[in-house]
C-alpha cells in the first residue's frame, strides 16, 4: 500500500467521525474554507482580486476571475465544487459537472437542480473502500513479511553465490596452470609433427614438379605439332599468326613483328628452341582442337564435370533473388534477413583450383608409419588441450554469469533476486505471454506460430521515489513500419508472484501487471488507526 | 483509417512488396496519368479550333420550357442533340446525347433533388448563322453560333461564359466493334495459328496487328463514314497487371468553357492543393476519380477519396460556377492566358494599354455518359451557393453532439480501453462528444458484428456512455466478408445484391476480410436493404448513441486497378465505369437513411465518409482521408476544406494530428487549434502509431489542447447556427474571404485563414516555431476585434500578430453579435440548458447584427420547434426580435453576460422584458479596451427584449 493511499483511508475515518455534524456554509465549500464565506459580510474572491457583496455567492453569475465566488454553481469555468461525501472521501469536481444531469459526488449534492435521480452511494462506496483497503493492508502486511523472506533469502543467496565465486576462483586457478602444462606438451609434440610433415610434403612437392614438367614437354610437343603445318619441325611466325590469342598487347592485330618477337627474333625456330618460346606462350595458347579435344579429357579430370553443374546450380537456383524477395515482403524479420544476407554472401567455395592440381597430379602418398605416428602423438596432446581449456572457458563463463548476478540491481535489499532465472506465464485467449524476469518478455500464439521477443530486460523504470515499481523491457521484435516491441511491467504488492493481466495500449507497447511480494512498502502504523476508528 | 498496405501486413505480405517500396510518400505509379487513361489522352491530343461539329439550325424546336436542336460532326455525319433549359435561379442547362446512340447512355440520376424547374426561353432573333435567345431577366442572352457549333451567354455586351468556344467539343458516339462474328473466326483462328508460330518461330508477328490487317470492312456498315480510326485503348487497355475490357468501346465526352475576364478559378475537389485552381497545361489536368490513395502528396491534380464535379469562376465583378453532371473518369484542364504573366509582364500590359482581356478556358473531359451542364450564372457568390444548393440540396443539419469534438484513434482495442479513455475525459476535464470504434472492433471485418472478446458487451459500453452524455461511432465498411457463416453477406448474396464481374458472376476483390463483396449500392431495393440492417434488431449491440462511419467507400479494392474497381464490373445493365465516382455517395445515402429509419424517422443521422460526390452534403460529414502528421498536411487541410465548402459540402475537417506518421507536441497542439476552427473536428491515429490522447504530453501540453477544446465548445451555439445556415441556404461554413469580400482581390487567393460564416475570421498557426502570424483582415471601413483580447483592429489591413504556443489567432468582425456558452461541460448535450454570452462587437457606425438558434439538438423536430431570433444592436438599444414567429420552442436557457465591444460608459443600463417590465441592468466597463460588460440581464434566451444604454 502506498503511503497515499494511506492517507485516503486516514481522511476517510476521520471524514465518518465528523460527518455527523454538518457545518453551515455556502454550497459547495469545503469545511476548510468556510471562515472565507461569512454570512452577510461583503465576499473577497479568494485571489483577492474583487471584493462583492455576500449575495452574489453562489447566485449563479461568476464574479471572481478564480471561480471562488460561485462554489456551489456552474457559471465559473474555473470553478470547483466540494462534495462531503459523507461515508466516503470527500472531494472536489469541476464546477461544470454541476447540475448537468450526470451524478459525480456519491452525496448527490451535484445534482441539486437538474432532474438527475441520483441515489447516495457514500456508505456502500465508503463500505467497499473499506473493505478493500483493509484487505490491501493485509496483503501488503503479510506482503512485507515475505519480503523480509525474500531479502534474507537473497542475502543468503548472494553470499552462497560469492563463495560459490571464490571457490570457483580457486578451481580456476588449478585450471589455468593445468591449460598452461598442456600447451607446453602440446607444443613440444607439435614441433617434431610439422617437421615431418613439411619433409613429407616437400618430396611429394618434388616428385609433382618432375610429373608437371614431364607433362608440360609432352604438350609442348603437342603444340609444336599442331603449330608446325608444314610439319617440318619447326615453327615460322607465319604458322604462329594463326593463333590470334597470342597477340602479346592483345589490341586485336597480331603482326608479324609481334610473332617474330615471341620467337625469339627469328623467323623460324626449331623444336629444342621452341621450349623457350613455348614458356612464353602457354598461358595464352589455345588448342586449334579446343572442341574436339574436351571430350577427351573427360576421362582424366572426373570431377570437372561435376564441377561444372555444381556451378551452373548457384546460378539457376536464383538464392540471391528469393532472400531479397522476401527481404521486402517481409520486413518484420529483419534479423532473418541479416542471416540472409549473410548467407548470400558467403561464396561458393573455391576449391576448384586445388581439386584440380590434384587431378592432374594424383593424390599425395601417405604419411610413412613414423611421421604418423608424431602425428597422432601430437593430436592426442591437442586433444587434452582443447579439453582442458574448454573446461577453463566454462569456468570462465560461470565467473562472469555469477559476476553479473552479483552486480545486478535487485532492489535496494535484493529483494528481487528471486525472479533471476525464473519465468512466469500469461495465457489469454490468443497468446501466451512469459516473463522471465531480468531477462526477456516474449509472446506465442496458442494455437501454433511463432515466439515474438516483446522485449529484452532494459532498466528499472519507475518514478524517481518509486524506481522499482516498473519494469522496462526493450528491443523485441521489430514492428511493421513501427518501433521494437517493449514492455512495460507495473509491479504491485501481494502474496504471491504473478502475472496478472498483459495488454497492447499502444501498437508494440505492451503492459504487464504483475503482482509480487517485493514491491510490498512497509505499512505504516496502521492497526492503530483501525483499532482507533473501532473504539470511536 | 488507412488505406490497405498497412493493415493487411500479415495477411499481403508478399501483396505488399508490389505496392510499398519502402518509402513513405504516395507510390504514383500506382495511378494512372492522362496518357496512361486511353480516353483523356485521346481527348486531350485534340488541337483547339477545328471543332468538327455544326449545328443544324433547321432541326430548333423551341418550346416553352426548352430548345432542342441537332449537331452534326461533319467528319462522320453522327448526329447529337443538344438541349437548352432555361432554369428558375439564374441557370441554364446544357445537355447533349447521340440523337440515336447505339444503346442509351447513362445519365446520372438521385444527385439532383429534383428535375430543376425551368423558365420560359425566348427567341430574340435568326438567322443562317445562328440564334439568340433570351435569358429572361434584364440583358442576358445565349448567342447559338451553327458553325463551328458554339454558344455564348452575355449580359449587355460581355460575353460572361462561351461553351466549344475552343472548338474542343467531342462526342465519341457508340459503334460497333469491328470484330464482328466472322471477324471473331478469323481473328480466333489467327491466334491459334500464332500460338502455334510461337511454339517454332521467336519472331512472331503481334497478333493486335495482324488483326487490324485481316479485318473485314465490309461487315461494319458504319466504317464507310468513319473516319476516326481505331486507336490503342479504344476497345481493351491495360493498366499495370488489369485489362479494362471495354465492351461498348469509346465513349467519351468533353467540352470547353471559355471564362473572359476571369482569372481566378476554384472547387472540382477532391485534390490535395491550392485553393486557386491552377493551370494545367504543364502537367497533368485535374483528375477526378474517386481512389484510396495510400499516403497522398501534396500540391498536386490527382485523384483523391471524392469528386464534385464543381468549378467557380470568380472576378471582382462576378462570381460564375459549372457544374459538369457526370460520375464517370472525369479529367479537368485549365489554362489561362495570363497565367504565365509575370506581374511585371502584367503591369507592362496595363501601361501599354493592352486589350487583352485575362481569360480562363476550362475543358472538362469524362469516359462516358453525356454532357450535361449546369451553368450557374451568379452573378454574387451567394447567388452560385444557392444556384448549387437548388440543384443539388443542402448540407444536412446534424445533431448538435457532432459539431462537437471527437476522439478516434485505429483503434480502441476492447471495452475497456474505451472505458478507459472516456474517463481519461473526465479526469483532464476535456470535453468531448464522440468516442470512435474502427475496423478492429468488429468480429473479423464483419461489419454489423462486434468482436466476441474485445467488445463483448457492447451495449453496456454504450450504456456506459450514454451515462455520461456521450455517443459512439462505429465502422461499417461496404466491403463484405465473403463468408457463408456471415448473415449480412448471405442476404446480399441470395438477393443478388451483389455488384457483378463482366461474366455475370458476383465481384469478389481483396479488402479488411480478405476476400469481399461489393453491394451495389446504385439499386434503391439494395439501399432500402441496407438501411434496414441498421435497425436496432438487425444490427446486433448498437443503441440510439451509436452513430455510423463509412469508410473504402471510393470503393477501395486492394487488388484491382487504381486500388477501385474494375470499370467492366456491372451494376445491372450499367458498367462500373458509368457509375464509379458515385458508389461512395449511395454508400452514405443508405447508411444515413438507416439511422433515419431505426428511430422511426425521429432522430437526425450523423454519418461519416470519405468518398462523395455532388449532393453528399445532403448525408452528413466528410473528412480528407488518411493525411500526415507533417506541418504541410495541416496546412493543406484549410483549402481543402474550403474548397469542399464551395461546391456544398460544409461538413469538412481533417484527422487532428494527422493519421499516417507521430506528430511532435508542437504539430498536435497546433492542429488542435486549428482543428477546433474546422467544422469537423476529429483526432484521429493510425494503428501502429504511439497513443497520442490529449493527456499524454505533459500537462503543459494537455492545457494547450483542454483550451483549444473548450474555445470549440464556447462557441458551439455560433457552430451550430452555422450548420443552420447552410442547411438551409447552402453557404459554406469555412468559406474565403473572397466570398464576403468579392470585389477585393488581395482576398482571391488567400487560404491560410478564413471565415467561419460571415463573423469568424481565423487565422490559425500552421508553422512549426512560429513567432508570429500576418493575417489579412479585410473590409475598408471595417473593424475586427481579436476574440480573446478584445483588441480593436482596422480593416484592409495586414496584421502581424506575435503568437506564442496558446494563440489561436481569432477575430470578430465589427457588426456582428456571436452568442457564446461559456460554460464548458463534459459534452454538448450538458451544455443544453445552459445561458448565452452575447458578444456584440460595434462597427464604425456602432450597430451589430447576429442570430440566436436554439432546438433540441438532435431531432428533426427543428423544422418546426426552434427558436431562431435576430439580435440587433442600433442606436444604443440592443434587441432580440424573433425571425420564425410561426416556430415553437421553449428553453430554460437564459443570458447570463452581454459582452459589448466597441463601446463607450453608459449612465446606466436597462432591460425592457416583452411583458413591458423595466429593470436595471448592472454593468462593469473597462475603459483601457472599451469593453462593457453587462451582469446577469437574465432574460429567457427565447424571448423579446430590448437592453437600451443610457
Amino acid at each position: 500500500m502506498t503511503s497515499c493511499q494511506t492517507q485516503y483511508l486516514l481522511m476517510l475515518l476521520l471524514s465518518v467521525g465528523v460527518s455527523a455534524v454538518e457545518v453551515q456554509r455556502p454550497r459547495g465549500v469545503p469545511l476548510s474554507k468556510r471562515q472565507f464565506y461569512e454570512e452577510g459580510k461583503p465576499f473577497t474572491c479568494l485571489d483577492g482580486s474583487r471584493t462583492i457583496p455576500f449575495d452574489r455567492v453562489n447566485d449563479d453569475y461568476c464574479d471572481c476571475k478564480d471561480g471562488s465566488d460561485e462554489p456551489g454553481t456552474a457559471a465559473c469555468p474555473n470553478g470547483s465544487f466540494h462534495c462531503t461525501n459523507a461515508g466516503f472521501r470527500p472531494g472536489f469536481i469541476p464546477s461544470s459537472r454541476i447540475n448537468d444531469g450526470i451524478c459525480d459526488c456519491c452525496d448527490t449534492t451535484d445534482e441539486y437542480n437538474s432532474g438527475a435521480a441520483c441515489q447516495n452511494t457514500c456508505r456502500e462506496l465508503g463500505r467497499k473502500e473499506r473493505e478493500s483497503l483493509q484487505k490491501m493492508a493485509e496483503i501488503t502486511k503479510e506482503g512485507f513479511l515475505l519480503k523480509q523472506q525474500l531479502i534474507q533469502e537473497a542475502k543468503r543467496g548472494l553470499e552462497e553465490k560469492k563463495a560459490k565465486q571464490a571457490d570457483i576462483q580457486i578451481g580456476k586457478k588449478d585450471l589455468e596452470t593445468k591449460v598452461e602444462a598442456l600447451r607446453t606438451v602440446k607444443e613440444t609434440a607439435e614441433q617434431p609433427e610439422k617437421e615431418a610433415k613439411e619433409r613429407h610434403l616437400k618430396a611429394w612437392e618434388e616428385q609433382k614438379a618432375v610429373i608437371q614438367m614431364e607433362k608440360d614437354k609432352a604438350k609442348m610437343a603437342e603444340v609444336l605439332s599442331e603449330l608446325d603445318d608444314d610439319a617440318d619441325g619447326s615453327v615460322s611466325v607465319a604458322e604462329l599468326l594463326s593463333h590470334s590469342e597470342l597477340d602479346p598487347d592483345s589490341d586485336g592485330s597480331f603482326t608479324e613483328a609481334e610473332a617474330q618477337g615471341l620467337l625469339g627474333g627469328v623467323d623460324k625456330v626449331d623444336s629444342v628452341a621452341f621450349e623457350s618460346v613455348w614458356n612464353n606462350i602457354k598461358d595464352k595458347y589455345t588448342s586449334e582442337q579446343a572442341n574436339t579435344e574436351t571430350p577427351a579429357e573427360v576421362e582424366t579430370p572426373g570431377e570437372e564435370i561435376r564441377e561444372t553443374p555444381s556451378d551452373n546450380d548457384s546460378e539457376q537456383y536464383p538464392e540471391d533473388d528469393i532472400p531479397e524477395e522476401e527481404e521486402e515482403d517481409d520486413e518484420e524479420d529483419e534479423e532473418e534477413d541479416q542471416d540472409d544476407g549473410d548467407y548470400k554472401q558467403s561464396p561458393p567455395p573455391t576449391q576448384t583450383p586445388d581439386k584440380k592440381d590434384e587431378d592432374d597430379e594424383g593424390t599425395m602418398p601417405p604419411f610413412d608409419q613414423e611421421t604418423q605416428n608424431l602425428i597422432d602423438a601430437a593430436q592426442e596432446a591437442r586433444d587434452a588441450f582443447d579439453e582442458a581449456e574448454k573446461a577453463l572457458r566454462e569456468v570462465d563463463d560461470q565467473v562472469k554469469n555469477l559476476e553479473k548476478e552479483i552486480s545486478f540491481d535487485f532492489g535496494p535489499n535484493a529483494e528481487f533476486a528471486y525472479l533471476y532465472s525464473q519465468c512466469y506465464e500469461l495465457s489469454t485467449s490468443e497468446y501466451i505471454y512469459r516473463l522471465c524476469p531480468f531477462n526477456r518478455m516474449s509472446q506465442k500464439p496458442k494455437f501454433g506460430g511463432s515466439e515474438t521477443n516483446l522485449g529484452s530486460w532494459g532498466h528499472w523504470a519507475g518514478p524517481e521515489d518509486n524506481i522499482y515499481s516498473l519494469m522496462k523491457y526493450e528491443h523485441g521484435t521489430g514492428c511493421w513500419q513501427g518501433p521494437n516491441r517493449s514492455t512495460t511491467i507495473k509491479l504491485t504488492c501481494g502474496t504471491e508472484t504473478v502475472v496478472t493481466s498483459v495488454s497492447e495500449p499502444s501498437r508494440c507497447e505492451y503492459l504487464m501487471e504483475f503482482i509480487s511480494p517485493a514491491i510490498c512498502q512497509e505499512p505504516p502504523s496502521l492497526d492503530a488507526a483501525l483499532h482507533g476508528h473501532e473504539e470511536l | 483509417m488507412a488505406t490497405f498496405t498497412e493493415r493487411m501486413a500479415p495477411v499481403l505480405v508478399l501483396w505488399l512488396a508490389v505496392f510499398l517500396s519502402g518509402t513513405w510518400a504516395v507510390d504514383k505509379g500506382n495511378f494512372k496519368t492522362c496518357d496512361q487513361s486511353s480516353f483523356c489522352k485521346r481527348q486531350r491530343a485534340l488541337k483547339p479550333g477545328e471543332s468538327p461539329y455544326r449545328a443544324l439550325l433547321e432541326t430548333m424546336e423551341l418550346t416553352n420550357t426548352r430548345l432542342t436542336l441537332q449537331l452534326i460532326n461533319d467528319n462522320n455525319k453522327v448526329r447529337l442533340l443538344l438541349e437548352l433549359y432555361r432554369l428558375q435561379g439564374n441557370m441554364t442547362r446544357v445537355k447533349i446525347n447521340e440523337l440515336k446512340p447505339l444503346k442509351p447512355r447513362y445519365e446520372v440520376p438521385d444527385v439532383l433533388i429534383r428535375e430543376p424547374p425551368t423558365e420560359p426561353l425566348s427567341l430574340l432573333s435568326q438567322d443562317e448563322n445562328g440564334v439568340v435567345l433570351s435569358l429572361g431577366a434584364e440583358s442576358q442572352r445565349v448567342i447559338l453560333s451553327a458553325r463551328p457549333f458554339r454558344l455564348d451567354i452575355m449580359e449587355g455586351r460581355e460575353v460572361v461564359m462561351s461553351l466549344n468556344s475552343r472548338g474542343l467539343l467531342a462526342f465519341e458516339h457508340l459503334r460497333m466493334r469491328k470484330d464482328t462474328f466472322s471477324y471473331k473466326v478469323t481473328s480466333t483462328v489467327a491466334s491459334v495459328w500464332n500460338n502455334i508460330k510461337r511454339v517454332f518461330s521467336s519472331s512472331q508477328a503481334d497478333p493486335e496487328a495482324e488483326k487490324k490487317e485481316e479485318a473485314d470492312p465490309a461487315a461494319q456498315p458504319e466504317a464507310a463514314k468513319e473516319e476516326e480510326k481505331d486507336e490503342d485503348g479504344m476497345w481493351e487497355e491495360t493498366f499495370k497487371s488489369h485489362t479494362d475490357s471495354k465492351p461498348n468501346g469509346p465513349s467519351a465526352v468533353s467540352l470547353d468553357f471559355s471564362l473572359p475576364g476571369v482569372e481566378h478559378v476554384y472547387g472540382i475537389p477532391e485534390h490535395a492543393d491550392t485553393l486557386r485552381l491552377k493551370t494545367t497545361e504543364n502537367g497533368d489536368p485535374y483528375r477526378l476519380y474517386n481512389l484510396d490513395v495510400f499516403q497522398y502528396e501534396l500540391y498536386n491534380p490527382m485523384a483523391l477519396y471524392g469528386a464534385v464535379p464543381v468549378m467557380l469562376a470568380h472576378n471582382a465583378q462576378r462570381t460564375t460556377g459549372v457544374f459538369w453532371l457526370n460520375a464517370a473518369e472525369t479529367w479537368v484542364d485549365i489554362s489561362s492566358n495570363t497565367a504565365g504573366k509575370t506581374v511585371f509582364g502584367k503591369m507592362l500590359d496595363y501601361v501599354q494599354g493592352s486589350n487583352e482581356t485575362p481569360q480562363t478556358d476550362v475543358r472538362w473531359i469524362s469516359e462516358s455518359g453525356i454532357i450535361d451542364v449546369f451553368i450557374m450564372l451568379g452573378p454574387t457568390p451567394k447567388d452560385v451557393f444557392s444556384q448549387y444548393a437548388s440543384l443539388t440540396g443542402t448540407q444536412a443539419f446534424p445533431p448538435l453532439a457532432a459539431v462537437g469534438y471527437h476522439q478516434c484513434r485505429w483503434n480502441y482495442n476492447d471495452q475497456e480501453d474505451v472505458a478507459a479513455v472516456d474517463a481519461g475525459f473526465d479526469e483532464h476535464d476535456i470535453p468531448y462528444d464522440y468516442i470512435w470504434l474502427d475496423i478492429e472492433h468488429t468480429d473479423g471485418k464483419r461489419y454489423f458484428t462486434w468482436d466476441p472478446h474485445k467488445f463483448a458487451t457492447p451495449k453496456e459500453m454504450l450504456q456506459g456512455l450514454s451515462d455520461k452524455k456521450r455517443k459512439m461511432v462505429a465502422i461499417v465498411d461496404p466491403h463484405i466478408k465473403v463468408d457463408s457463416n456471415y448473415k449480412i453477406h448471405n442476404e446480399i448474396r441470395s438477393r443478388s445484391f451483389y455488384i457483378k464481374n463482366k461474366d455475370g458472376g458476383d465481384y469478389e476483390g481483396w479488402c479488411w476480410p480478405g476476400s469481399a463483396g461489393y453491394p451495389d449500392f446504385t439499386r434503391a431495393d439494395m439501399r432500402d436493404w441496407w438501411a434496414s440492417m441498421f435497425a436496432y434488431d438487425q444490427y446486433e449491440g448498437s443503441m440510439k448513441n451509436l452513430d455510423t462511419w463509412n469508410d473504402m467507400n471510393e470503393p477501395s479494392v486492394f487488388n484491382g486497378p487504381e486500388v477501385t474497381m474494375h470499370k467492366d464490373a456491372m451494376h445491372g445493365a450499367w458498367e462500373h465505369r458509368d457509375v464509379h465516382n458515385m458508389y461512395g455517395f449511395y454508400v452514405q445515402m443508405a447508411t444515413a437513411e438507416g439511422l433515419i429509419q431505426r428511430s422511426g424517422g425521429v432522430e437526425r443521422p450523423f454519418v461519416l465518409t470519405r468518398a462523395f460526390f455532388a449532393g453528399s452534403q445532403r448525408y452528413g460529414a466528410v473528412w480528407t482521408g488518411d493525411n500526415a502528421a507533417e506541418w504541410e498536411h495541416l496546412k493543406i487541410s484549410i483549402p481543402m476544406c474550403l474548397s469542399l465548402g464551395l461546391v456544398g459540402i460544409s461538413f469538412c475537417g481533417a484527422d487532428v494530428g494527422g493519421f499516417f506518421k507521430s506528430p511532435n507536441t508542437e504539430l498536435l497542439v497546433r492542429w488542435y487549434q486549428a482543428g477546433a476552427y474546422q467544422p469537423f473536428f476529429r483526432a484521429h491515429a493510425h494503428l501502429d502509431t504511439p497513443r497520442r490522447e490529449p493527456w499524454l504530453f505533459g500537462p503543459e501540453n494537455t492545457a494547450l489542447i483542454r483550451e483549444a477544446v473548450r474555445q470549440r465548445y464556447t462557441l458551439l451555439p455560433y457552430w451550430y447556427l452555422q450548420f443552420y445556415h447552410a442547411h438551409r441556404t447552402g453557404e459554406p461554413i469555412m468559406r474565403p474571404l473572397w466570398v464576403e469580400y468579392p470585389e477585393d482581390p488581395a482576398t482571391f487567393a488567400l487560404e491560410d485563414e478564413y471565415l467561419i460564416g460571415r463573423d469568424l475570421l481565423v487565422h490559425p498557426v500552421t508553422e512549426e516555431g512560429a513567432r508570429g502570424v500576418t493575417a489579412y483582415l479585410p473590409g475598408k471601413d471595417q473593424v475586427w476585434f481579436d476574440v480573446h483580447t478584445f483588441q480593436k483592429h482596422n480593416g484592409a489591413q495586414n496584421l502581424y500578430i506575435p503568437v506564442t504556443m496558446s494563440s489561436i489567432p481569432v477575430f470578430q468582425r465589427g457588426g456582428s453579435i456571436i452568442p457564446r456558452k461559456i460554460r464548458v461541460r463534459r459534452s454538448s448535450s450538458c451544455m443544453m440548458q445552459d445561458p448565452y454570452t452575447l458578444y456584440v462587437a460595434l462597427n464604425l457606425q456602432r450597430t451589430a447584427e447576429g442570430e440566436l438558434y436554439i432546438d433540441d439538438g438532435h431531432t428533426f423536430n427543428y423544422e418546426k420547434e426552434f427558436i431562431h431570433r435576430r439580435l440587433s444592436f442600433a442606436n444604443n438599444v440592443l434587441s432580440s426580435v424573433n425571425l420564425a414567429p410561426e416556430a415553437q420552442f421553449s428553453t430554460s436557457s437564459w443570458i447570463e453576460r452581454i459582452v459589448i465591444l466597441g463601446a463607450s460608459k453608459p449612465s446606466k443600463v436597462l432591460l425592457k422584458t416583452d411583458d413591458g417590465q423595466e429593470s436595471q441592468v448592472e454593468f462593469d466597463f473597462d475603459a483601457s479596451m472599451s469593453v462593457l460588460t453587462l451582469r446577469k440581464p437574465g432574460m429567457n434566451a427565447g424571448a423579446d427584449w430590448n437592453v437600451m444604454l443610457q
